[in-house]
């Protein structure tokens, strides 16, 4: 079986978000990167799946990104991944995310994969928007926020849930699919000393715009119907007003700062 | 130029969905700005009732009802929608940001080949004529304005509890049925819907949040919050610890790997407030929070705090709320 992950280099949760100096972007310096977590769990059931159905079964990563990206494609083939494709390329800066699915749709088209994995969101951009948008420009089957996950035993189809407002999905799936992936769906490995030295001498691809055959229109600036003009802070809230007294008389008064006051009750 | 505007409205449990209502508002603000027009859409199968209820908003309804459309099916749910956008010439399809919108919106846009942004928490329109959208990134830490331009056009999805709900006006519009095929047969089936345990109020849609932590110390005493959370008519939210422990399930557990949560007024009981809990709760309106330890830094997010045992306090409050309201 082919399987195919798509994984996104993002700064680590813990990073200080700061706003840079023309306001466009985040102050870069001294930042960690890492792979998006959500997209751990997707390289993390990828590696089970090649393990269940076995035979020639391979894992190719696809990152799409500027060269420091290359770490997170390295980090995923330590995990145990076999192959990695870069999609590289200045003319990616500044696009949006269907510009990004578009890119990443063209670099999946050739591959043939069977099943394709993915995060639900990635941390940075919180767009949640990647995965459905390459499955349908690829025409294949596409289920969202999967927390857990069963493939079939003639390996033909999946059987996966997924949480929905209310309640939770059993959804089954014929292959090809691309999926994308929750929190609890699997416990992500760490890689080990001896993956990490394998890792250095898999495969990476790289493929520019022109590899993929991508014109101006459909990528970058062009091809983006979406454009960041400005980040801005977060509303100050004012001071935290502290109701003192003995619990009994500050209940009392809270209730009423919510009622008179705040008028939210 | 005006701007065509169709809001997509969601059924749940047979009935439509407030969050449908929030969007109705959103779009209106920008249709009268543009001298525009909006129209509502609903898909579904025998829905007669929650169409006439979108309608008595005083918005015509394209109800587009048929068995096909009787389980939940992201692919034949856009598709349907797609093909009611290019039929009628729509310029701009609005969407809750609910589990069903994060769902449909991409493959509407994609299939438009439209303009997107998600989880839009504010919408306005540029002197340009464009949309100029407010959309968090890096969980929360910070708010990105886009300007969508460039494409025909734009789809976006909106933040749950962002946007005031329109109320009924008394003047009734038309509901319209259309007819619309779906030839292909969707890949992914639902096979089964599992209602979720916990509460019965979703979290995103609540106006009210009880949330507790760690500090509850097992599942039996979240009744301590759920009995507040009863006579406020509010939902009951979790902590990642609090949620990690078993106390209560994942569907309410607030924050980065949790759900981001908007609603009026958010109690905050024994949560320390770790920057991962406070990037899912801290545009609510008002927040309340009850903690032991005056240096938590929960109460550098909060309007209101007392400092005290929650075993203590949130009992006091619900007896004075229920004092307040006359639910005695
Ligand atoms: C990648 C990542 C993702 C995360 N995602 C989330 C997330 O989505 N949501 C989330 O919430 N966390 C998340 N966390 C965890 C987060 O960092 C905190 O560990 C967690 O929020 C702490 O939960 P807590 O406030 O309930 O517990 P604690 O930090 O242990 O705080 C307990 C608080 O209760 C107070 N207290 C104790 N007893 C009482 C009492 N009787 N009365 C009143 N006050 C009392 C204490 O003073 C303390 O402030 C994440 C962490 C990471 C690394
Ligand atoms: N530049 C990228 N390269 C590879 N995969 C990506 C990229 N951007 C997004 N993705 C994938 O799409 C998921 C959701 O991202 P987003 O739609 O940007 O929130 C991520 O978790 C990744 O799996």
């Amino acid at each position: 079986m082919k399987i195919g992950v798509l994984i996104k280099q993002v700064p680590d949760t813990e990073t200080k978000i700061r706003i840079g100096p023309d306001a466009t972007d985040i102050v870069r310096e001294g930042i960690k990167y890492v792979m998006n977590p959500y997209d751990e769990y997707a390289v993390e059931q990828a590696l089970q799946v090649k393990s269940q159905v076995g035979g020639d079964s391979s894992v190719t990563v696809v990152s799409l990104g500027p060269a420091r990206v290359v770490e997170t494609l390295r980090t995923a083939l330590a995990m145990g991944a076999d192959r990695a494709v870069h999609v590289k390329d200045d003319a990616f800066e500044a696009q949006d995310s269907m510009s990004t699915a578009r890119a990443l749709a063209a670099a999946l088209r050739s591959e043939s994969f069977d099943l394709v994995f993915a995060g639900k969101m990635a941390i940075d951009d919180n767009a949640s928007t990647v995965p459905i948008a390459v499955a349908d420009m690829l025409d294949v089957a596409c289920v969202n926020t999967i927390h857990s996950f069963e493939l079939s035993g003639d390996h033909n189809q999946v059987t996966v849930r997924r949480r929905i407002d209310g309640g939770e999905e059993v959804v089954q799936c014929a292959l090809p699919a691309l999926l994308s992936c929750e929190k609890g769906l699997n416990e992500p490995r760490y890689a080990s000393l001896t993956g990490i030295m394998k890792a250095k001498k898999k495969p990476v691809d790289e493929k520019s715009a022109a590899d993929l055959g991508l014109g101006a229109e459909e990528i970058g600036s062009g091809g983006s119907g979406v454009q960041l003009t400005r980040l801005l802070p977060l509303p100050e809230r004012g001071e935290c007003k502290f109701v003192e007294g003995e619990p009994q008389e500050a209940a009392r008064a809270l209730v009423q700062l919510l009622r008179n006051e705040a008028k939210v009750i | 130029m005006g701007k065509k505007i169709l809001i997509v409205g969601e059924i749940q449990g047979g009935a439509l969905r407030k969050t449908s209502l929030e969007v109705l508002s959103a779009g209106r603000a920008v249709a009268e700005k543009s001298s525009g027009s909006v129209d509502a859409a609903l898909v579904g199968s025998g829905i007669d009732a929650p169409a006439r209820k979108l309608a008595a908003h005083g918005v015509a309804v394209k109800q587009v009802d048929g068995s096909a459309y009787a389980s939940y099916s992201p692919e034949t749910y856009a598709e349907a929608l797609t093909q009611l956008v290019r039929q009628q010439g729509y310029d701009v399809v609005l969407f809750a940001d609910t589990s069903m919108g994060k769902d449909v919106a991409p493959r509407v846009a994609t299939r438009l080949d439209a303009g997107l942004v998600t989880d839009v928490v504010q919408l306005d329109l540029a002197e340009d004529g464009n949309l100029r959208v407010v959309h968090p990134i890096f969980t929360g830490k910070v708010n990105a304005e886009f300007l969508l331009r460039n494409k025909a056009i734009q789809v976006l999805s909106l933040r749950p509890h962002t946007y005031p709900a329109a109320t009924e006006d008394g003047s009734a519009a038309a509901v319209e049925k259309v007819e619309i095929g779906v030839e292909k047969q969707p890949r992914a089936v639902v096979k089964e819907v599992v209602a979720a345990s916990g509460g019965t109020i979703e979290l995103t849609e609540a106006d009210v949040i009880v949330a507790g932590g760690r500090s509850l110390k097992s599942e039996e005493n979240f009744k301590v919050l759920f009995d507040l959370a009863d006579v406020l008519g509010a939902a009951v939210g979790a902590s990642r610890a609090a949620v990690d422990a078993g106390y209560q399930p994942h569907s309410q557990q607030v924050g980065q790997t949790g759900k981001v949560v908007n609603p009026t007024l958010y109690f905050a009981c024994g949560i320390s407030g770790a920057i991962q809990h406070l990037v899912g709760m801290r545009t609510s309106k008002v927040i309340v929070a009850i903690n032991k330890d005056a240096n938590a830094p929960i109460f550098q997010n909060a309007d209101y705090g007392i400092v005290g045992d929650l075993f203590e306090v949130v009992p006091l409050l619900t007896g004075e709320f229920k004092t307040l309201l006359g639910r005695e």
